[in-house]
């Protein structure tokens, strides 16, 4: 199963080169950029961890200084996910302007689609992450052990 | 430019045209039939007040009459005239309850049409009413036997009227942090053959369309609730396809349950029967009526739930250059009474629409302030207030070889919907679905890292498919498909620019 959250992700994954043009332009809008990471991939999990603080007011020619941060969370967290957030704070946006993942786990298990009947042929549908039934941290283990 | 006002001459403009009156000049309070310009629905002078709500009408007068004179009867009709003089008008302040025409000019290069200016005081709306907007500028002038034709071709909301509107229950920032998609348009696709397909043989149109890479799929206008699908059996398989296609991909997807149906009380159960399963999104047609749009619209918010708009109909008044209401009136009066969603055109495909036009459509649907540009066909200045922007959708003939077209006229936030283009690919329904979302994808990505992607839009796509057979193969089926005709509705001022 490959993850398909993010801006980018039916492309090929991005070399290093692809997202640092990617961060010029949006350093080049003004927009803060933040490195997020997480091992529940669930779509409503709307708070990712925070790699340290947004980074802002960056002129574009420290577009290194993002790539760096970026290249520091995937050694620290080398099986999570980890994207890479702009944001535009400006008057009527106030919100994400381009969010795209920046490393995946070795191995994406996906996830589990479970039914369960209802009233009337209704049926209640519920996602549930095959990772998230490992305790936080030891999700995604190197090599796909943990699966 | 101005005619020589009506009101000012003793017998100017002896009406020729049959059923108008005489137009000696007599004491206002006169029994009888008086000239509307005479009565004070056309004044030069007036300078219309922030408050006032100001329309733009491009009259055709029949042959003879003065167009000052059918000017101040727009303005008379659409206010507190009827065809003589009442006594009953001074028992109130009847001056400020009239709507008053302040500026008539030519239409260059249209002999016979001018644009009329007309006025009107706020006062004279219900608060957060469309039905009542509407009845008033275009309830009853439409038919006048002076005008041969008549166009609503822009109103000025002013934002001490739009601040009495709930506007879209959730607007393009909380849509796009709800679906958690960022930085591209969103994709679509219509479940084709729009009539016919038992229940769960459309499920099964959504499921590969959104599992192959689409965010939307959408009913068409006219699936209801027919006799080969009825609308709950739809849903439920629907929501099946919805919910495997988010499985395998991860993402939030949905599609578009059209909630249209003969009664409000049968909209609300669709509605709430479509909340129940877990939809993230409905539908609900034009045709339905802005009483009724409003209504599910404030449920819509109240459920947390997208509203979508297809403006079926619209075509038959929006259309044609010399009558009707134009579509940028119909999408400022849809972001007042609020859906999230409103098809606005697509430049390239099968409908009517001329890039300037479209480009004043998208405008008023998605910015909070939009200056007067008669070269897009906006004849006011518009602020929202921050009143939410509504999402743009773009259907109708598109397809993924128009990618670098696509992103140029109608930008980021716009909904494309490859309807034909998704489901009639040669190798499936996903494989049409994943050659649309790789053509995104990667225009967005070169436009990002500063190409010239409008220019080189068809090499950007060529490099895609190398490593994509099926964006390869919808370039090669539909490399060659354009709808190239003439647009009907133009703007009058500029040379309309050519697509390529």
């Amino acid at each position: 199963m490959r993850l398909t959250q993010g801006t980018f992700s039916f492309l090929d994954d991005f070399t290093d080169e692809q997202i640092e043009a990617q961060i010029r332009y949006a350093l080049d809008h003004g927009w803060a950029m933040s490195v997020e990471y997480t091992d529940d991939p669930h779509p409503r999990n709307s708070y990712w961890e925070m790699w340290g603080m947004p980074m802002f007011d960056l002129p574009v020619s420290d577009a290194r200084v993002v790539l760096r941060e970026v290249r520091a969370c995937r050694e620290a967290q080398p099986e999570h996910y980890v994207k890479l957030t702009a944001y535009d704070p400006s008057r009527g946006r106030q919100t994400t302007a381009l969010s795209f993942l920046v490393q995946r786990p070795s191995r994406e298990p996906g996830f589990r689609l479970d039914r369960t009947e209802a009233h009337d042929r209704v049926i209640r549908y519920q996602l549930h992450p095959y990772a998230a039934d490992n305790p936080e941290g030891r999700r995604y283990e190197q090599n796909g052990s943990s699966r | 430019m101005t005619p020589t006002p009506f009101a000012t001459t003793e017998t100017t403009a002896t009406a020729t045209a049959p059923g108008t009156r005489t137009t000696e000049k007599k004491d206002r309070w006169a029994s009888g039939v008086a000239p509307y310009a005479e009565m004070g629905y056309f004044n030069a002078d007036y300078e219309p007040k922030d408050t006032d709500i100001l329309c733009a009408f491009r009259i055709t007068p029949q042959p003879g009459v003065d167009p000052v004179e059918a000017a101040a009867a727009v303005a008379g009709e659409s206010s507190t005239a009827t065809w003589t003089v009442v006594w009953t008008d001074r028992l109130t302040d009847h001056e400020s309850y009239q709507a008053k025409a302040y500026e008539v000019a030519e239409v260059p290069g249209r002999e016979g049409e001018y644009i009329a200016k007309i006025a009107y005081d706020i006062d004279l709306f219900e608060e957060g009413s469309i039905a009542n907007l509407t009845s008033s500028i275009i309830g009853n002038v439409f038919g006048f036997k002076a005008l041969r034709a008549l166009r609503l071709e822009d109103m000025r909301i002013p934002p001490q009227y739009v601040k009495t509107f709930q506007g879209p229950p959730h607007g393009i920032v909380m849509e796009r942090e709800y679906l958690d998609k960022f930085g591209r348009p969103l994709l679509g696709a219509t479940v084709k053959p729009k009539l016919g397909l038992s229940a769960k043989n459309y499920g099964r149109v959504v499921f590969e369309a959104l599992r192959g890479g689409l965010d939307f799929t959408k009913d068409d206008e006219n699936i209801n609730s027919q006799p080969f699908m009825r609308w709950r059996d739809r849903y439920l398989y629907a929501i099946e396809g919805v919910s495997r296609a988010a499985a395998a991909s991860g993402e939030v997807k949905g599609h578009y349950m059209n909630v249209t149906a003969a009664t409000m009380e049968d909209m609300y159960e669709r509605a709430e029967f479509a909340k129940e399963l877990g939809s993230v999104i409905i539908m609900m047609d034009l045709t339905v009526g802005y009483t009724a749009m409003q209504s599910m619209s404030k449920w819509a918010r109240r459920n947390g739930m997208i509203l979508h708009l297809h403006r079926a109909g619209h075509g038959t008044y929006t259309r044609q250059k010399a009558h009707g209401v134009s579509f940028r009136v119909i999408a400022k009066w849809c972001r007042l009474l609020g859906v999230d969603h409103i098809h606005a055109g697509t430049v390239v495909g099968k409908l009517e629409g001329d890039p300037s036009m479209i480009k004043g459509y998208y405008d008023t649907l998605r910015e909070n302030f939009v200056p007067e540009n008669p070269e897009n066909g906006i004849y006011f200045d518009q602020d929202w207030a921050w009143l939410p922007a509504v999402m743009p959708v773009a259907s109708g003939g598109i397809h993924a070889g128009q990618m670098h077209q696509l992103l140029r006229y109608l930008g980021e936030d716009v909904i494309l919907q490859f309807g034909g283009g998704t489901i009639g690919h040669p190798m499936g329904i996903g494989a049409g679905a994943t050659a649309n979302r790789v053509a995104v994808e990667a225009m967005i990505q070169a436009r990002n890292e500063g190409r010239d992607y409008f220019q080189e839009g068809p090499d950007i796509l060529a490099e895609a498919a190398k490593g994509c057979p099926e964006l390869n193969a919808a370039l090669q089926v539909w490399k060659d498909v354009t709808f190239d005709f003439q647009s009907t509705d133009t703007p009058d001022y500029v040379v309309t620019p050519t697509l390529a």
